[in-house]
């Protein structure tokens, strides 16, 4: 079934998007991840043009993402405190990235800087999870309780002044290492196009060490802020948020998105990190492969920027 | 399930046929083209479509005619805009955007019909001169001066890609007479066919000799709603924002309420 988008010109399968949406929705409700990493590159692949594909897959993102924040509301899995904090740093860092993205487009590397961006992140983040949540899977079948917080265990983070109680997390740390995390990971998040979760959930469980119910829930409140705040300014400057798009992702991502909650729910903290780890790793093994391996065009089309 | 949008063309010059035979050594012959519409709607069901026009050829030789010597390519040319060309190379085993060259006035889309395969219809020199087809179209290189091999080699590139997206297509036989005097062209119109004003073009060969050209405007517009989306966009960047975003909130507690599983 063919539908014409207003914004990128062209004419799509309505299908297919609204089983990417269904698919990556599905993923975003489990891990409590927008999934904008995975959209992004799914839509480039599906031919829609890059800038496009970032702006409206943000769009997408707060849908899902509002529809998991509910339901983990519900269960009263998401930290408000320390979802706000690290929102107060996102802004900051994603207005900063915004800033640098227009920079490295102008200079016609914008693409490369991204891949690798993409690479390096997911392929980083993907192998610490896997690495870590198999080896808690082993020493849990092994008799030991599968625990990261270890009483008594402290990092040179929980020495820095500021210290705030983050109660739902049963945290008490300072508000600079959070801001810091928030506003590092809202620069990448904007020059990459992402709500930034698949960086945010690994972050907060082992730098923060919060518990793994609590930042699924967490993250997801935070990627709803980020979110709205890049469609805005995506649309307002670039013009690039393509609605019909948008909302036939939005609508089979909605739907995915209570179902991998409650399949997510069913899992153990371990195996879900684990399972993260590997989809994060499948994405990063791909997009490397584009970087690597010789691909079947030299030439590339594109348009010259400021025209 | 391409949609054929047919544009019949109101082709009164008919006028030619029975002239006398002294007339005809001083009235050369002409090619015309009509549309019936200027503008043609993608609507949201559009998934590319087959443009047809119809023309005539004036004062056709009948017997040059009966023997087939007149030739006719119709090119439907989108509208222009500037393209950069990169070719990727290895740095550090990792394909980057290395050189690039800068198009200007290209096309965005070319849709060529022809009686017969190009080559049997003239030779290159014509083409070249004409601009005509979508081998021989010429592609403007921002700088001219540059070094010629390379310019020679990133516009084969540039219309390989075009060729290989279907922004650019040739339809060999794709016009067809009806009469001695009347044809009837196909054109592809490709699913990403831009928006904008198209110019069709008529060109009208005798025993491979160029005679006359024609041309009319046509404009592809965008359907009500998706003009109205697409201008929204850009006229009301905020507020389209901040409707995407209370959409986008809107459906996601929708799906909570529709799709809950807990």
């Amino acid at each position: 079934m063919g539908i014409y988008l207003p914004i990128a010109e062209m004419s799509v399968n309505m299908l297919v998007l609204l089983a990417m949406g269904a698919a990556v929705g599905f993923l975003s409700g489990m891990f409590g991840v927008g999934g904008g990493f995975l959209i992004t590159p799914l839509l480039i692949f599906y031919n829609i043009p890059p800038a496009i594909a970032v702006a409206t897959g943000a769009n997408q993102v707060i849908a899902s993402s509002v529809s998991g924040s509910l339901a983990h509301f519900k269960r009263g899995t998401i930290d408000f405190k320390l979802g706000t904090v690290l929102l107060a740093g996102g802004v900051v860092g994603s207005s900063l990235g915004a800033v640098v993205f227009a920079f490295l487009r102008a200079y016609g590397q914008l693409d490369l800087i991204v891949s690798l961006l993409y690479v390096f992140f997911l392929g980083a983040v993907g192998g610490m999870m896997l690495i870590e949540s198999v080896n808690a899977i082993r020493r849990s079948r092994g008799g030991a309780v599968a625990s990261l917080k270890k009483s008594g265990q402290h990092n040179w983070i929980h020495r820095l002044p500021l210290k705030m109680r983050f109660r739902a997390s049963k945290l008490f740390v300072s508000v600079i290492p959070v801001l810091g995390l928030g506003a590092a990971i809202g620069f990448l998040a904007a020059i990459m196009g992402v709500g930034g979760g698949f960086i945010m959930v690994p972050a907060l469980i082992y730098l923060l060490k919060v518990p793994t119910n609590v930042v699924i829930g967490t993250s997801l409140f935070q990627i709803m802020f980020v979110t709205a705040y890049t469609t805005i300014v995506q649309a307002t400057f670039n013009q690039t948020v393509d609605l019909v798009l948008a909302l036939l992702l939005m609508i089979g991502g909605v739907a995915g998105a209570q179902y991998g909650a409650k399949v997510g729910q069913k899992l153990k903290g371990e195996q879900l990190r684990a399972l993260l780890g590997a989809l994060v790793m499948a994405v990063a093994l791909r997009l490397a492969f584009d970087l690597f391996v010789a691909p079947g065009n030299v030439y590339l089309l594109s348009t010259p920027v400021g025209m | 399930m391409a949609r054929r949008a047919i544009i019949p063309l109101l082709l009164t010059s008919l006028l030619g046929a029975p002239m006398p035979s002294l007339a005809q050594e001083t009235i050369p012959e002409s090619i015309q083209i009509g549309l019936s519409t200027d503008r043609v709607t993608i609507t949201s069901d559009f998934s590319g479509a087959a443009l047809t026009i119809f023309g005539a050829v004036d004062n056709p030789d009948p017997q040059i005619s009966r023997q087939g010597g007149y030739d006719v390519i119709v090119v439907l040319e989108g509208p222009s805009a500037p393209v950069v060309v990169w070719r990727r190379a290895r740095v550090l085993g990792v394909w980057v955007n290395a050189q690039s060259e800068t198009f200007v006035n290209i096309p965005v889309s070319y849709s060529v019909a022809t009686t017969k395969v190009l080559q049997d219809i003239a030779g290159q020199t014509s083409y070249r001169q004409l601009s005509l087809g979508a081998s021989y179209l010429y592609l403007e290189p921002e700088n001219r001066e540059g070094d010629p091999a390379r310019i020679t080699e990133f516009t084969a590139a540039l219309r390989a890609r075009k060729l290989e997206t279907g922004l650019y297509s040739e339809n060999v036989g794709g016009v067809q007479f009806l009469s001695q005097t009347l044809f009837r062209a196909t054109l592809n119109l490709p699913p990403n066919v831009p928006v904008g004003t198209h110019k069709a073009r008529a060109f009208l060969f005798r025993g491979g000799v160029f005679i006359k050209e024609t041309s009319a405007n046509l404009a592809i517009v965008k359907a009500g709603f998706e003009q109205t989306v697409y201008r929204a966009a850009h006229d009301y960047s905020l507020l389209y924002g901040i409707f995407a975003v209370v959409l986008a909130m809107l459906v996601g507690w929708l799906g909570r309420i529709i799709f809950r599983r807990d």
